[in-house]
Parts: C-alpha cells; sequence; structure tokens
C-alpha cells in the first residue's frame, strides 16, 4: 500500500478544502470499499480526510415532508430508523440484504453511493480494465462476465454497480447534495452516474472533490408499500445476481402508481421507468406486471454468459409486484 | 492524529501517534497509517485474541466492537479509531466471570477448531444487543416498527451472523450458542430464544 497522510475532518468546509487542495487526496467514510481497494493497490490515495467526525450523521424531516439522510449515517443506523421502516421500507430491507452486521455498522450512506464495481477485473491491478485504466481494454466483455451488465453497458465497460440502498433510494427518486469548494449542490440520483460510453472511468456527475453531504428522500405515499428483493448465489452476504425494489399502490384492481427499480443490472442502479409507464392504470395482474417486465427488458443486451439475468429479472419484477399486489404470479406464466 | 479545519493542508506525514481505548486501557502508540486496527492489535499491542483471516472484511475472524458495535478491524485503519471505545474479545468477560455467550459457546460446543471464534462471539455479544433493540434484519418480514419486533428464531440468528464464517462448520452449535446467550440476557422465561435453540 503507498504511504498516506490522514487528517480527521471537523467540519464540512475543511474537509472540502482539504481535497480541494490536493487531488491525490480521497475521503476516508467507513472505509469497507476505500481500505480494501487501498490494500490491492486499486487506489492509492496520498491523503485521506476522514470525513466520519463531520455532523452529518442525522436523519431528520427535510422540507415538503420528506426525509434528509446525512451522509455519515452507518448503513446500520438508516435501516433501523424507524421512520424510514414505516415510510420506505424497501429501503431498509435493501440495506439489509446488503454486506454482513459488521460492514453495515462502519459503512456510510455516502460511501455506499460511491462505492466501485466489484467485477474482478477491475479488482484485479494485473488484468487491463478501462474504468481503472482509461484505454487498456475490457477482458469482461469476451470473459467472466456472468454477474455483469445487462442494460445500459457499452463495449468498453459491463461492469455493474453493487449498490442495494441506491436501488431503492433511485426507486424513491432520491436527491444527492454536494458541497464543493465554490459551494453546494444538488443532483437527483437518477443523474447521479453518468453513462458509460467511451469513459466508464468517469463514474458520476460530481464535480471534482465534491463531498456528498446528505440524501433527501421526497415524500412518495406509495412507497410505505414497497418491496425489496435480492438474488444471489448464497442465502446471504453477497452481492446481488439481480435484485428490485417495487413500490405499488392498487386501488379496484387497477396500479394507480407504481415504482420500480433494478440492481446488478447496469452501471448504476437501474429505475425501471419503461414498465412503470405500461402499468400505471394498467390491471395489477400477472400478465400486467409481466407485460411490463419485458418492455422495460427490450433494451437488454446480454453478453454470451449472462443472458440468464433476462429471465430472472422479468421473474424476478414479477414476484415482487405480484407479491405487493396480493395476487398470484401463476398466472403469468 | 491531525484533525483540520483550516485552508493549510501541509505536507501530510504518513505516521502519526495515538492514543487507542481499548477494553477499558489506553494504548499510546506511534503508527504508520497504513496500520490496520486488527494489525495494531496483534502485532503492536500483543492482544491477540482477534484474529486476521481474509483480511479483506470477508470472514468476521477479526470482528471487535466499536463503541460497543461490531466491526471488522481488518478494514479499520487504527489513526481512524482513535477515539472510538474498541472492546476485542479479551475484553467481554467481566472479570474472571465469562460474558454469557462465551461460556454458552463453551457449554454446546460453538466452535472446532477456534480460530473464528473470538471474532464469532464478538459478533453474537453485537447481535444480541442489535435484536434487543429491535433492529430487523433481511430474513425479517414485516420491518415496520408496528410489526414490532421479530422472535431471534435460528433463521434470524444464522441471518445476523452470516458476516462470520466458520470453516470447520461449527454453525449448528453456534446458532444454539447465540439462542442460549440471549435467552440468558432476556431472561430465562424468553421462549423465543429458546425455541431457536431447539430449533437449531
Amino acid at each position: 500500500m503507498r504511504e498516506f497522510g490522514y487528517q480527521r475532518a471537523v467540519d464540512v468546509s475543511g474537509a472540502v478544502a482539504l481535497l480541494d487542495a490536493d487531488p491525490d487526496a480521497r475521503f476516508l467514510g467507513g472505509g469497507t470499499n476505500l481500505v480494501d481497494l487501498m490494500k490491492t493497490g486499486v487506489e492509492r490515495p496520498a491523503r485521506l480526510v476522514d470525513v466520519t467526525a463531520l455532523p452529518l450523521d442525522r436523519i431528520e424531516p427535510a422540507d415538503g415532508g420528506g426525509l434528509r439522510i446525512g451522509a455519515t449515517v452507518t448503513n446500520s443506523d438508516l435501516a433501523a430508523h424507524p421512520e424510514i421502516r414505516r415510510r420506505y421500507p424497501a429501503l431498509t430491507q435493501a440495506v439489509l440484504a446488503g454486506a454482513s452486521g459488521q460492514l453495515r455498522n462502519m459503512a456510510t450512506v455516502g460511501g455506499n453511493l460511491l462505492q466501485r464495481t466489484r467485477c474482478g477485473y477491475f479488482t484485479d491491478v494485473t488484468q487491463p480494465c478501462n474504468k481503472r485504466t482509461p484505454g487498456s481494454g475490457c477482458p469482461a466483455v469476451g470473459g467472466e462476465h456472468h454477474n455483469h451488465a445487462i442494460l445500459g453497458a457499452s463495449g468498453h465497460c459491463v461492469a455493474v454497480h453493487p449498490s442495494d440502498m441506491g436501488v431503492a433510494l433511485t426507486a424513491f427518486d432520491a436527491v444527492v447534495s454536494y458541497e464543493t469548494a465554490d459551494g453546494p449542490g444538488e443532483l437527483p440520483l437518477a443523474d447521479l452516474y453518468l453513462p458509460v460510453g467511451d469513459t466508464p472511468h468517469r463514474e458520476t456527475a460530481l464535480p471534482p472533490g465534491a463531498l456528498i453531504t446528505g440524501v433527501t428522500l421526497p415524500p412518495v405515499p406509495v412507497a410505505a408499500h414497497s418491496r425489496y428483493r435480492k438474488v444471489r448465489e448464497r442465502a446471504s452476504y453477497a452481492f446481488a445476481i439481480g435484485s428490485v425494489a417495487a413500490a405499488l399502490d392498487v386501488q379496484d384492481g387497477v396500479v394507480r402508481d407504481v415504482r420500480l427499480a433494478c440492481g446488478a443490472v447496469a452501471s448504476r442502479p437501474w429505475r425501471a421507468r419503461t414498465a412503470e409507464r405500461v402499468l400505471t392504470s394498467a390491471p395489477a395482474d400477472a400478465a400486467a406486471f409481466a407485460a411490463a417486465a419485458d418492455a422495460e427488458l427490450a433494451a437488454a443486451r446480454p453478453l454470451p454468459r449472462n443472458g440468464y439475468k433476462v429471465t430472472l429479472m422479468r421473474n424476478l419484477m414479477v414476484a415482487v409486484l405480484s407479491e405487493l399486489a396480493g395476487v398470484a404470479k401463476e398466472a403469468a406464466r | 492524529m491531525a484533525t483540520s479545519s483550516s485552508l493549510s493542508p501541509s505536507p501530510s506525514p504518513t505516521h502519526s501517534t495515538i492514543t487507542l481505548n481499548i477494553n477499558g486501557e489506553k494504548h499510546t502508540l506511534p503508527v504508520d497509517h497504513r496500520t490496520t486496527l486488527l494489525d495494531a492489535l496483534r502485532e503492536r499491542l500483543e492482544l491477540t485474541g482477534t484474529k486476521k483471516g481474509c483480511d479483506q472484511g470477508q470472514c468476521g475472524a477479526c470482528t471487535v466492537l466499536l463503541d460497543g458495535r461490531r466491526a471488522v478491524s481488518c478494514l479499520q485503519l487504527a489513526v481512524a479509531a482513535e477515539g472510538r471505545e474498541i472492546t476485542t474479545v479479551e475484553g467481554v468477560a467481566e472479570g474472571e466471570r465469562l460474558h454469557p455467550v462465551q461460556q454458552a459457546f463453551l457449554d454446546l460446543d460453538g466452535y472446532q477448531c477456534g480460530y473464528c471464534t473470538p471474532g464469532q462471539i464478538c459478533s453474537a455479544v453485537a447481535v444480541i444487543e442489535e435484536h434487543a433493540a429491535g433492529w430487523p434484519s433481511a430474513v425479517t418480514d414485516d420491518v415496520r416498527p408496528e410489526a414490532g419486533p421479530p422472535p431471534l428464531t435460528a433463521d434470524e440468528i444464522r441471518e445476523r451472523m452470516s458476516g462470520n464464517l466458520c470453516r470447520c462448520g461449527a454453525y449448528v452449535s453456534i446458532v444454539q450458542a447465540v439462542a442460549r446467550a440471549a435467552a440468558t440476557r432476556a431472561g430465562e422465561g424468553d421462549d423465543s430464544a429458546e425455541s431457536a435453540e431447539a430449533a437449531a
């Protein structure tokens, strides 16, 4: 590991100033991803600015009736918060589906959003990787990609974003707040992650040196009836091979409101807006759910060895929506 | 530790002298910033109860408590742990009296080779507190606070302990030990935890 300087920031402006002055510096949150990547040489910062002591560890009511979640709130505290559990239960379920109890106690909301892909080529510095070393190539396209993207990828990178939390936050229209040396800013979470294109090393739309200070959830009444379901290769403590966050409001057998997002299918949490459009005002039955899932997945471009994900995601969307609607999913078959 | 809110990021040294609060005792030591809490405990302070398994946050052998919450010490930089209350497996007993989790692991053979055991014990101590605080888990059917705390079934224990791997596969008795310790904490009349032990 490269030697590095360490400073603990006590206020947001100080933290941002320290990073602004040193392009080789990184913010340190829980460290569950960054420290790991430093050990393997993927990350080689010259300085760490520890932001865990900043006063950003609260979950508070936001203007307009939503909730503002501070960037250093731990995954554990987010998942356990009564208002999150009551108003956005799929968010609690998503957070609890990720990592282990130990890691959730350490990891922060801001860090979760900025965690890096677990693509095995990205994390192995002996391999080419366009995300880590621009222009070096993407071995995953013709190699091990059974858990790589089926949506929104490019020939330059097919890695997926590993966050569970981000999938639920995306479904509920979360907005990211950040601070820079030039002042504060906001980005809808849906716009935080840049399209892959031919620049997979450019991952977010945050200005250089920006510190995420919080995430605001707007009031989303339908979110009170929501569900996160995650499929993985073992029962617990593994990254998703596919996941769905969904919220559904059905009245008189008709879909009045729906939110749907998918995880482990793209370089970012994937909001399924096409499926949402198909479903709005549609009958709340398994046939309609299947038609909506198929419409969303019409854009899928699976790789030779991950075509199973298209079927998996279709069935997963149908299953979760059917569960929320209280109807049998078997009718779709 | 360097604390800064100023605009003057002077050339940053790569070492600091830090004071760690471990099991109620203060230890002052110079560290290279690259030192993890795990390595500081084992290599510098001779607190070798905490074990190094994967060193990547994947196995849980290095689990300690930070301010009462479990964490993997292999991904925790020592310099960033200054100011935290650190509890290792050496510190969970009360003097000569074993923690109920330790006693339950002994009584129910919650181990085989023993290498993962300190991490399992530290994790279990925290799991029981998390459950008592009403935290749901990934297998909790209804996470809404109105649903009340989930019974600590064998499934709940397995999920909550899933960050601690045991290559000997002593999981059956580990689950029983956690259930018994939880029942001890709750008072012997806690049917749910006892039934978890029976079910495991």
